[in-house]
């Protein structure tokens, strides 16, 4: 039976692409899958591409391609990344100048057509409300203040332009998983309305798309963490799909982390609602019909994914201005390092509210004792720790005054408590984003969707 | 007895828009049917009271022996509104792993799967 080996490439904007090497060299991988779009990412684009309109994209991919290249063609290794944000072009132009420095030939396409900022009023007229999917709310309240809003396109686009011979493939915002199904339809023939076998698909792609996280990174337990081998030289998931859609999820030979039961299920249910609903632009995926074999030696068989058929919306995600973070982090040694850390809030918001200054929100948290677990932070030992933390930071709708709140801090250097560990923690304003999920009828986006292919070399 | 989860299960937990989700994995089936049992929407709420604004949703999946749990309202309106260290919800599954629960018999300690 026809099968494929896929990849993951990175999980995020910054992520290291240096275990995808092992992958192409050892894995028997045809494609590599790289995700650079976390949820909120836009908005790092955005900022930069207003600062310079060639950018807009995320650059990592450059030096990623300048690092994988050689070795990726002498394997005769295809990449799809979503790394080409809000500027897919500008991303095949920086990398086509890289491809010709180097006397390197390939075939560049990219995927555009997601961005619906400039439509989100021509929307509105054709008759989609645009209103917050969880809350309800009216995007009037969010419009003026909107820096990005993106369709999550499916893999339909991809598997064209692999069609057309892409050897790379630049996308903007499309759907995490469709990085995968894009080549698993494009190699193994699926019909674009065989649900379980699109099913299977989606679900190897949520399993690839958070690189190391696939394979025994970030594995969350108490205890089991440690016993997760070589986690320096962490290997990337692998998947070997089969044309019934069931898959083999490993990773290359001699690499650290690991592959078992327990970690493809934690990857499985991560960042997921629902999980007999679990939506994409090309499948609506029933994660309880699934079954994981561990086959030992770094091996989980997937199969029995059930599909249904895919939505008729999809789904945007934008994000609007939503005010400042002020924020500032003094430490304390023992002893009475906690008692310190809370004199030291209690002094900072004293000096705040002398001068006048007001806050929406003001978040204390103590690093070392409760930044992390919060309320269920276990208060037995408060009062005798080594050192301690304190970060306090606030939101408010003006710049100036989160600046002007970080800089309360040094003071408590010679007139505050003792012992004080550093000074370091004195943070510039932060802006806050707010989070505007919607859904919009495919075709309107659809319709728009662009494919540009570009020959190098 | 009231053991604590960690001891008998493993967690992971991320971030959508306004919500944390946690994935909380049983050891074996038996260790499972105690989790659907006693892991239950109003205790986990009464858990997260002091961080969540909306309802829990909990979705148990047989066949991977694990609960999906969803926080509504946990991250202050989203991970790049909140103020907070961690505000990509990564740790929430750290804090899950704090409850406790009733078990019957001393379940010792083996959070994770066996081979």
């Amino acid at each position: 039976m026809k099968s494929v080996r896929i990849g993951a490439g990175l999980g995020f904007y910054g992520d290291s692409w240096l275990p995808i090497r092992a992958s192409i060299e050892r894995g028997g991988v045809r494609y590599i899958a790289s995700d650079h779009l976390s949820e909120l990412t836009l908005a790092i684009l955005q900022k930069d591409r207003q600062r310079d309109p060639g950018t807009g994209y995320a650059r990592d991919c450059v030096p990623m391609l300048a690092d994988l290249w050689p070795l990726a063609a002498k394997h005769g290794v295809k990449f799809v990344l979503n790394a080409g944000g809000l500027n897919p072009e500008g991303a095949r132009e920086a990398i086509a100048r890289l491809f010709r420095e180097r006397g390197w030939r390939a075939t560049i396409a990219t995927v555009s057509g997601d961005s619906v900022l400039e439509k989100l009023d021509a929307l509105r007229e054709a008759g989609e409300a645009l209103s917050h999917m969880d809350s309800g709310a009216d995007i009037a309240t969010v419009r003026e203040r909107m820096l990005f809003a993106n369709a999550y396109l499916g893999a339909q686009p991809i598997a064209e332009a692999l069609a057309r011979g892409a050897d790379i493939v630049l996308t903007g915002r499309v759907a995490d998983a469709a990085l995968t199904l894009g080549p698993l339809v494009h190699e193994l023939g699926w019909r674009w309305d065989d649900w379980d076998r699109l099913a299977a698909g989606l679900t190897v792609g949520h399993l690839l798309e958070c690189s190391g996280q696939g394979s025994g990174g970030n594995f969350g337990s108490a205890g089991a963490w440690a016993e997760i081998p070589d986690y320096a030289h962490l290997g990337y998931p692998i998947a070997e799909v089969r044309e019934d859609g069931t898959a083999v999820i490993t990773k290359p030979p001699g690499t650290g982390g690991r592959v078992s039961f327990d970690t493809v299920r934690q990857q499985l249910l991560y960042e997921v609602h629902n999980p007999h609903a679990y939506y994409s632009p090309d499948v609506v995926l029933d994660m309880g019909t699934l079954r994981l074999a561990d086959e030992g030696g770094d091996r989980v068989r997937v199969s029995g994914a059930s599909g249904a058929p895919r939505p008729a919306r999809l789904k945007v995600v934008g994000g609007y201005h939503d005010g400042w973070m002020g924020s500032g982090i003094v430490g304390f040694a023992w002893p009475d390092a906690y008692a310190k850390c809370e004199k030291a809030a209690e002094i900072i918001l004293a000096l705040a509210r002398e001068r006048g200054w007001t806050f929406e929100d003001t978040c204390v948290e103590y690093i070392g004792y409760n930044s992390l677990l919060g309320a269920n932070a276990d208060p037995s030992h408060r009062d005798e720790l080594n050192e301690c933390f304190v970060r306090i930071a606030v939101r408010t709708k003006d710049k100036k005054l989160a600046d002007a709140f970080g800089r309360l801090f040094p003071w408590l250097g010679l007139s505050g408590p003792p012992y004080i560990g550093t000074m370091k923690g004195v943070a510039p304003a932060k802006e806050l984003l707010g989070i505007w999920p919607t859904l919009v009828r495919r075709d309107l986006v659809e319709s728009k969707v662009e494919i540009g292919m570009e020959r190098v070399g | 007895m009231k053991v604590p989860l960690w001891k008998i299960a493993h967690a992971r937990s991320g971030d959508k828009a306004d919500r944390a989700d946690i994935g909380l994995f049983a050891r074996d089936a038996e260790t499972y049917a105690v989790l659907k049992r006693e892991v239950t929407r109003e205790r986990v709420a009464a858990h997260f009271a002091a961080m969540i604004s909306g309802p829990v949703e909990i979705w148990p999946l047989d066949n991977l022996l694990a609960l999906k749990i969803v926080l509504n309202g946990a991250l202050q309106g989203g991970a790049a509104r909140s103020l907070r260290m961690d505000n990509l919800g990564k740790s929430v599954a750290a804090q899950l792993l704090r409850m406790e629960i009733e078990t019957g018999s001393d379940p010792g300690q083996t959070p994770v799967s066996r081979r």
